[in-house]
This record gives C-alpha cells, sequence and structure tokens, in this order.
C-alpha cells in the first residue's frame, strides 16, 4: 500500500525549478532512498513535502490524504517526522528534553494541567522520561540525558535527532543525509539503526545520501535526481547498472571512458 | 577571584554554617535597621538573608520559616519606621513581575520584545479609568474636572480588577501577536518598540474625542481597596505602636497592606513562571527560540506557542499595572514610556535571560539602583558641596562642584556601563539560566 505518493510537484524559486514534476511513490514498511548530485534538488523535496516549501504544482498524499497547504507542524502532526541534513538540535536543552520536544504532539496535558499541577500532568511527565529513555537508548546513547545536546559529539548529535524524530510516533522518518561527516565504523552503526527502526518500530523510511555504500546497502528502492527531475527508479542492482544515473554521477565523458 | 568565591561559598554552605549565617544575617540586618532607619548599609544586610535563604542549603521547612518570618514579621515592622524601604521592597516586587514575565516572551520563548510597558500600562489605565471619578468626566474639558464628580465604582472592585487588568493585558498580547509573529529577531523587536509607544501615545491622546485618558495630565485620585476594617487595624495598631516608637497612620498602613498584595502577586508569579518552564509549554518555547525550524518540523505550532507567551507574559504586567495604579492613587502616560520597556528588559538581561532567580536578583538590583544607591550619592554629594570641605591635593573646593553633577541623573550611564560589563565578563546573566537536570539513575545500569 502506497504510504506517501507524490504526482507531478513542481517547486519553483525565481526562474529555478528545484523540483520539477517529481512522482514518487513510497510503500509503508520500506527503506526507500533518494540520491543525486549535489543540488539535484533532495533536499527542496524533502522541504516540499515536509510542509517548509509549497510546491507550485502537483499533489502530495500521505496516508491518503492530501498534504497541500498544511503547515510544517500539521505534517508533523499527520506522522510524518525528519532530520536535517546539517544537525538542528536545541542546543542549549538536554538530551532528554530534545526527546520530550519531539513528543510534544503526542502529550496531551493542557493550561490547566500545567498550572494546577494536577495528578494527570505528573503521569504524563512521568510517561514521556521513561518514553524518552528507552528512545536513548533504542539509538545508543548512554548516560547523556542531562547533558545539553550541544555538548555532544557530531555522532551523538545526529543519534539525538533521531530519537527526537522517532519520539512523535510517526509512521514515516525522513532522513536528510544522516550518515554524512561519519566514519566508516560509525557509518555501520547507522546503518544498523535505520534497519531496526524499520524492522522493529514499523516505521517506513525514506534516506537521502550522498553515501554510496550506505544507500546501496540498505535501500530497498532508489530513486535518483538531477536537476530537480527524476532520472532513474529501481531496485540497487538495478541503479548501479543505470546509465543516465552513471553520467549524472560521473560526466557523460568519464562515464564513457569506464565502459570502454 | 572565581576560586576564592568558590571556596568562600562552599565553606559557608557546609553542615551547619548557613544556618548560622541566615539567622545571624537576620537579627544583625533586623537591630541595625532597627537602630538606624536611614542607614544604607543596614538595609543591604538585611537584604542578605533572602539571598542566603535562597542560596544555602538548608531544610526546606526552616527556609520556609526563616522566609515567612521575615517577610511576614521583621520586614512590616521596620518598613513602618522608615516606610521607605516597604517603598523600596514594593518597587522591587512590582518589577520583578514584569521581569518574569519579560522573561517568557525573551527569556524563554526568544522573542525580542521592546514595548513591554504597554500591557502595564493597559493594566493601570484600567483600573484608573474605572477606579476614579474619569467615567463621569468622559465629557467634560481635561483639566476642567468638576470636584464634585463621584467615583463611580466602588472601591473593593479593585480584588476583581486585578484579574480583568490581567486577562485584558494578556488579549491585548494575543492582539499584538496577531500581525506580527510572523516577524523574526529584529522586526519583531521593531514593531514591539511601535506597540509600546502606540499605547503610550494612545494614553496621551485619549482626551479628545471623549475624556478616556485625560491625556498628558493622568488620572487622579484612583481608589484604593480599602484596609481590614477598623477593629482589626486597631489590635495591629496596639501591637505595632510600642514597637517602632511612633503612631501608625492609614497611609502607613496602606504602605504595608500594598507590600503584601506585591508580595502574594510575585509569589503567585514566581510559581506560575517555574510550572509553565517546566511543562510541554516552555519546553515547546524553549525549542522556538533555540532553532523555529525544527521546532515546528517536530510539530509546534508555532503562532500559538508564540500567542501563549505573549499572553502570559502580558498578564504579568496587566496585574502589576493595576496593583501600581492603586498604590500611586495616579497613572499618567510619562510612566510607560519607552525607556521603562529598556529599563525592564536590562533587570532580565543583567539578571540572566531564561533565568527566574535571575531576572529577580536583576529586578531588585536595578531598583535598589535606581531609588537606593544612586540618591544616597546625589544626597552625599549635595551634603558635602554644602560643606567647607576641600580635597586636599588638588585643592578643590567641594562648594564649587557643579549641580549637574548629580549621580541620580546619571542612572541610564551608570546601566549603560554595568550592561556593557556584563556582556564582557558574564553575557549569561548573574545568575545564568541551567536546564533542569533529572534523576535518570537506572539508565545507568543497562
Amino acid at each position: 500500500m502506497a504510504l506517501l505518493k507524490t504526482t507531478n510537484v513542481v517547486k519553483r524559486f525565481g526562474g529555478l525549478t528545484a523540483v520539477n514534476k517529481i512522482n514518487l511513490v513510497f510503500e509503508k514498511g520500506q527503506i526507500a532512498s533518494i540520491i543525486g548530485p549535489n543540488g539535484a534538488g533532495k533536499t527542496t523535496f524533502f522541504n516540499t513535502l515536509t510542509g517548509i516549501y509549497t510546491p507550485e504544482e502537483g499533489e502530495i498524499e500521505f496516508d491518503g490524504r492530501s498534504l497541500i497547504g498544511l503547515r510544517p507542524d500539521q505534517v508533523a502532526t499527520r506522522g510524518i517526522a525528519r532530520t536535517f541534513q546539517n544537525i538542528r538540535l536545541f542546543g542549549s536543552m538536554t538530551v532528554i528534553e530534545n526527546i520530550l520536544v519531539g513528543m510534544h504532539i503526542r502529550l496531551k496535558q493542557t493550561g490547566m494541567d500545567i498550572l494546577f499541577r494536577r495528578k494527570f500532568f505528573f503521569e504524563e511527565e512521568a510517561e514521556a522520561e521513561e518514553r524518552a529513555k528507552e528512545l536513548m537508548s533504542f539509538v545508543g546513547l548512554r548516560n547523556v540525558g542531562n547533558e545539553l545536546a550541544r555538548n555532544l559529539p557530531y555522532g551523538g548529535q545526529r543519534r539525538i535527532e533521531i530519537a527526537r524524530a522517532l519520539a512523535a510516533n510517526p509512521s514515516l522518518i525522513l532522513l536528510d543525509e544522516p550518515t554524512a561527516g561519519m566514519n566508516p565504523n560509525e557509518t555501520a552503526d547507522a546503518i544498523k539503526l535505520f534497519r531496526s527502526i524499520r524492522d522493529d518500530k514499523g516505521i517506513t523510511v525514506l534516506l537521502i545520501e550522498h553515501d554510496m555504500r550506505v544507500i546501496m546497502n540498505i535501500s530497498e528502492r532508489i530513486s535518483v535526481m538531477d536537476y530537480g527531475e527524476k532520472i532513474a527508479e529501481g531496485t540497487p542492482a538495478e541503479i548501479r547498472s543505470d546509465q543516465r544515473v552513471i553520467e549524472a554521477y560521473l560526466g557523460r565523458e568519464a562515464a564513457a571512458a569506464t565502459q570502454a | 577571584m572565581k576560586n576564592f568565591f568558590d571556596n568562600f561559598y562552599a565553606r559557608i554552605n557546609n553542615g551547619k554554617n548557613p544556618y548560622y549565617v541566615t539567622f545571624g544575617l537576620l537579627i544583625l540586618g533586623a537591630v541595625l535597621v532597627y537602630i538606624s532607619p536611614r542607614s544604607l548599609l543596614a538595609f543591604m544586610i538585611l537584604m542578605l538573608c533572602p539571598m542566603a535563604i535562597y542560596f544555602l542549603n538548608m531544610e526546606t521547612k526552616i527556609k520556609v520559616l526563616i522566609g515567612i518570618l521575615l517577610a511576614v514579621v521583621i520586614i512590616p515592622v521596620l518598613g513602618i519606621r522608615n516606610i521607605f524601604y516597604l517603598e523600596v521592597i514594593f518597587q522591587i516586587s512590582v518589577f520583578a513581575a514584569l521581569a518574569l514575565g519579560l522573561n517568557i516572551v525573551v527569556g524563554m520563548a526568544g522573542l525580542l520584545d521592546l514595548g513591554y510597558v504597554a500591557f502595564y500600562a493597559v493594566g493601570a489605565y484600567l483600573w484608573a479609568i474605572f477606579g476614579s471619578k474619569q467615567l463621569s468626566l468622559l465629557y467634560s474639558v481635561p483639566g476642567a474636572a468638576a470636584a464634585s464628580a463621584e467615583f463611580s465604582l466602588d472601591p473593593r472592585w479593585f480584588w476583581l480588577f486585578l484579574f480583568l487588568g490581567l486577562a485584558l493585558a494578556a488579549l491585548t498580547g494575543i492582539l499584538l501577536g496577531l500581525p506580527v509573529l510572523r516577524l523574526r529577531g529584529d522586526y519583531l523587536a521593531i514593531v514591539t518598540l511601535g506597540f509600546g509607544e502606540v499605547i503610550r501615545v494612545l494614553a496621551l491622546n485619549l482626551d479628545k474625542p471623549i475624556n478616556l485618558t485625560n491625556g498628558p495630565q493622568g488620572i487622579t485620585p484612583i481608589q484604593r481597596p480599602p484596609l481590614p476594617p477598623s477593629y482589626i487595624m486597631d489590635v495591629f495598631r496596639n501591637i505595632l505602636e510600642p514597637i517602632v516608637g511612633h503612631e501608625v497612620t492609614d497611609a502607613q498602613f496602606y504602605n504595608v497592606f500594598f507590600y503584601f498584595i506585591a508580595l502574594i502577586v510575585i509569589m503567585v508569579a514566581i510559581v506560575v513562571a517555574r510550572r509553565l518552564e517546566d511543562s510541554r509549554i516552555g519546553r515547546a518555547w524553549t525549542a522556538i527560540r533555540e532553532d523555529e525550524t525544527a521546532a515546528i518540523a517536530m510539530g509546534i505550532p508555532l503562532v500559538q506557542m508564540k500567542l501563549y507567551a505573549f499572553a502570559a507574559g502580558a498578564s504579568f504586567a496587566g496585574i502589576m499595572g493595576v496593583i501600581y495604579g492603586a498604590n500611586r492613587t495616579f497613572v499618567s502616560p510619562e510612566s510607560f514610556s519607552f525607556l521603562q520597556s529598556i529599563g525592564v528588559l536590562t533587570m532580565v538581561i543583567l539578571g540572566g535571560l531564561g533565568s527566574i532567580p535571575g531576572v529577580i536578583i536583576g529586578a531588585a538590583v536595578v531598583v535598589f539602583l535606581n531609588i537606593q544607591v544612586l540618591q544616597t550619592f546625589s544626597l552625599f554629594l549635595s551634603s558635602l558641596r554644602q560643606s567647607d570641605a576641600v580635597i586636599p591635593i588638588i585643592n578643590f573646593a567641594w562648594r564649587d562642584l557643579s549641580n549637574q553633577l548629580d549621580p541620580a541623573k546619571y542612572q541610564k550611564l551608570v546601566f549603560g556601563l554595568i550592561l556593557v560589563i556584563m556582556m564582557i565578563y558574564r553575557p549569561a546573566g548573574l545568575i545564568p539560566a541551567e536546564r533542569r537536570q533529572r534523576e535518570l539513575t537506572h539508565e545507568e545500569d543497562e
């Protein structure tokens, strides 16, 4: 069943068409990815999906309902969570608070519960804290709950960002270059984590990646973008042998040279 | 230097020392203020006592006990001996509540508001219009008030107007918020600055076509809530007069009365601010301050949360506005100038953006400097001027010192210097904001 379906999505910035008539279908329970050279429009496409940009044309359907015209917070409430290419944590909040912010849309406490510290408030906070701790160990963070997020090393910050996104109980998680800047060991761990997001939590994963090893290793379906257009789509094996993909990545002449 | 302070703090915070220090300060301060009611130093020693209660490790019961003893017994009694202290503490409470409110908007949610006193003005003018004779003067020429005019409401309505002032200010906050919350940073600051001026100019000019605010002359007299019935006051009078050594007038009782009202409001304000901070809403505010894009991607509705922040912050100012109007029995547009907004912002920055104990200390320091330290210097200089004293080596007679050199007039200069020094040496404020540390013990067992 299609969880997310985009039809002819177009996003322009002035004269530049950053995303041009993208048609994509992502099935529930997949690990799918979007690749493409720098400036291909991948992140713009993510921003269009999550409501940060409104597309000029086209339709985005999530879980059978249109996302067009929704604000980013409304998109999040529908069940799409995301991480950012350049980590965007709440630096001066603690790690656990970052995850609690991710739970914002799941918490039901009202102003009255907060001001009068009703029983429900304490119950909900305790429960939320418990879940936050679980998520921390799920992404492999230990004993850092009270650290300020900005004081964690790079890899740790990436993990918090994923935990924060998972805290909202999404049905789809968008990861924007989640392994950028990681060493091979960290990357291997990250791949394991992405798999277990799908396998253990049943959340559909959509990745943007540069790192071919990561993409080929975990993606079940790959879409390739170049100059704002989708140039290929298929399984890793199909993509690896696709002439247009090779050209887009290596340039036409270099591609010809490798063929020879 | 820092080491020295750390050692000093560790030593007095050790074992039973906090109890000795706190009681010592309490008794020493109380006795000194009692003996010399005009001494600045004595009062400062007494004011160290609440700080000791806050900063030192003691049993909560004892802390509450000393706090109550100080706030309910010692300060009112000493205050009646020298009413000026009650005025200082009243002003500190008023500005601490304003600082707490502004701290929600600027410190927690990160929305720079340069027109914050507008909400204070809304509260003050609300009670000023309904609690004075203004309503029966609506159609008369400003200044030519008929002496026969009647008060339109019974003074007991004051208590209801505390809440109306709070609600109206919150509503004003939302009305201001709606159009401007799409703006970020500098742009928001400029719009709020304009809004603050708009409210002041409205107060200045709404004497025509109907005379709502009485223009630049302001509204007076404004009613005060009635004191408790006279048989209760007589009991207090009989107890207090032998202690303070002079007759206690109703005006003095009113000072104590307003001191208590302000104290209760500031206590409630602290509790409300703390509870909001440590909740889903407070976390959302901080998230917005840290990174709007990430916050909205987490499902935080920006506009709604920012409106909450504006409304909550404004309500603190609204309720204090009503109290201020009643206390002064007079309001005029001058009290709500741009510089007042900057003054409250100074308190927040000096104390520590986002830090609840910080902004209270910030308010206390600024008010204290403002109405006590600088004034004392001014008085000291003018007494030197009248004496025959001469500065030895340069042979300068104090008598020749220019009258223009008056420390009380250099208030803004002093604040400016304080801010510059703070930004260089302690940018996070006197008491920097700290995140709550949670009990996460079981995490380590895994």
